[in-house]
């Protein structure tokens, strides 16, 4: 019994070093790489790494290939075809949010241009974001930030304006919670209990990518 | 005569303006539900009859080929108004426009998990690093300078460069169809499911040969006339020939497969050990 844990630690330390030391461009292990490296048994390695991330607030993530997402338990197959990462598991408060490198008005316009292109089916020219954006940024940050947006993996945009959702919001957005957060919201009309300033105080734009 | 003609013109005038609300459709800047597909096949059916040019039956071939995409999308919207997803585009344009800054951030920190990762050295990772620093080669002697005989200046012919093997016998294009046209038929009599071997299909009785032919088996691969399927859990590499050349090249972002044709390797399929 006592061997069986140990082999499963060992396992797990590996899990661990692949999924949160970057190995590619883009963060994230490939479900093949894991069955190479932990054998074919990975998925309950996960499972153990998941359940052992709980008490530190994060978890295992799996992103399907796009649009395939299995209704019911996934094969090896669609495993080692998808994408795994490391993501926080609960919510960040809007004074951590600052902490990690986001200004408010900038993850208030990322939302916008994400729930935006759910609504549309996934793809909407980036003319429309602008305008959409430009109602409450300055005109001057509208460009700057979309640009962002895509440069980190949010946002992606083809040769005719058209922008879509990305691999990183495929992997950190819970796509349906926020439409439905979004539209349980009720219109705000005092001012919010947590004092955020959107000014730049204290606040350094983080360029991770 | 002059009446055909001028149903001629009509008919590509209308079959014209059909692509363009097709296109706009494509691009979302029109709802897929405005184009009544019934009524644009019936145009497109009243038509074809007349057409004896190839201009003309590519207009008509064009017109349902965008027809196929709108009809695409008709689909898509439906799946996705069954779907949970779905939500009244108005409605959340609406709830979007209506909510504050701070609002929307609440919102969407309710629903975003961001990524954590770890871009520091390890112990582990600069011990490797050093043990391969000091297995390395210097420069001096890992790329010794060639020592180029000096030789007379004079005049060759393409004739001469052929024998020489620094040209080919045949225009480039010529020999990549040609190679094409092999990867088909090898794929028919060797192959499975469309694909074969990578190496099965590279093989040539010298190493010189098996290089010229990865070569142009590369440009194959390159310009869309075939494609690699690899396997990475059994580290197999097949090749699938295209019966057209495909026209996504250049309009994805491609990727290049590094795979080694060397002599070791040569030899290795030579002994069938390499599959």
């Amino acid at each position: 019994m006592r061997k069986r844990k140990g082999f499963y630690a060992s396992k797990m330390k590996r899990a661990t070093h692949m999924l949160f030391y970057r190995r590619h461009k883009k963060p994230g292990v490939k479900g093949w790489e894991l069955h190479k490296a932990l054998g074919v048994d990975y998925p309950k390695v996960l499972s153990i790494l998941d359940d052992y991330l709980k008490s530190l607030d994060l978890q295992v993530k799996t992103v399907f290939e796009e649009e395939k997402t299995p209704t019911e338990k996934p094969s090896l197959d669609e495993l080692d075809k998808a994408r795994f990462y490391i993501t926080l598991r609960g919510k960040l408060t809007p004074k951590e949010s600052k902490m990690i490198g986001w200004r408010i008005d900038d993850l208030a316009g990322l939302a916008v241009a994400i729930s935006y292109i759910i609504s549309k089916k996934g793809q909407v020219p980036r003319k429309d974001i602008e305008e959409l954006l430009n109602k409450k940024l300055p005109g001057w940050k509208v460009g700057l930030n979309i640009d962002r947006y895509i440069r980190y993996g949010y946002l992606q945009q083809d040769d005719n304006d058209q922008l879509y959702l990305d691999w990183r919001t495929h992997a950190e957005v819970d796509e349906k919670a926020l439409i439905d957060l979004l539209l349980r919201s009720e219109v705000q009309t005092t001012l919010p209990s947590e004092n955020i300033s959107t000014d730049e105080e204290g606040v350094e734009e983080q360029e991770g990518e | 005569m002059q009446a055909k003609k001028e149903q001629k013109k009509f008919g590509r005038e209308k079959l014209q303006r059909i692509i363009e609300m097709c296109m706009a459709v494509e691009n979302r800047k029109a709802d897929p539900f405005l184009l009544d597909v019934d009524d644009v096949i019936r145009v497109v059916k009243e038509y074809f009859p007349q057409w004896e040019k190839a201009d003309d039956l590519n207009l008509d071939s064009e017109a349902i080929h965008h027809l196929a995409s709108v009809i695409k999308l008709q689909s898509e919207w439906v799946k996705h108004r069954s779907t949970s997803l779905y939500t009244d585009p108005f409605l959340l344009e609406e709830k979007i426009l209506q909510a504050g800054t701070e609002e929307m951030l609440e919102v969407f920190l309710g629903a975003w998990h961001p990524l954590v990762e770890l871009e520091q050295l390890s112990i582990h990772s600069l011990a490797e690093a050093t043990r391969y620093w000091d297995g390395l080669l210097p420069l001096k002697e890992r790329w010794p300078e060639l020592a180029v005989p000096e030789v007379a200046i004079r005049i060759t012919s393409r004739d001469e460069l052929i024998r020489e093997r620094i040209l080919g016998d045949k225009v480039f294009s010529e020999e990549l169809e040609y190679h094409w046209q092999d990867l088909k038929e090898k794929v028919k009599e060797k192959g499975a499911e469309g694909k074969m071997f990578y190496w099965d299909f590279i093989e040539a009785e010298t190493y010189e040969e098996t290089v010229q032919r990865a070569f142009l088996t590369s440009f194959l691969i390159t310009y869309g006339y075939a494609t690699l399927v690899i396997l990475p859990l059994e580290d197999e590499v097949f090749i699938r020939p295209f019966e057209k050349p495909s026209a996504k090249v250049g309009t994805q972002q491609s990727i290049s497969i590094p795979i080694a044709v060397n002599y070791e390797n040569w030899q290795k399929w030579k002994r069938g050990e390499l599959h």
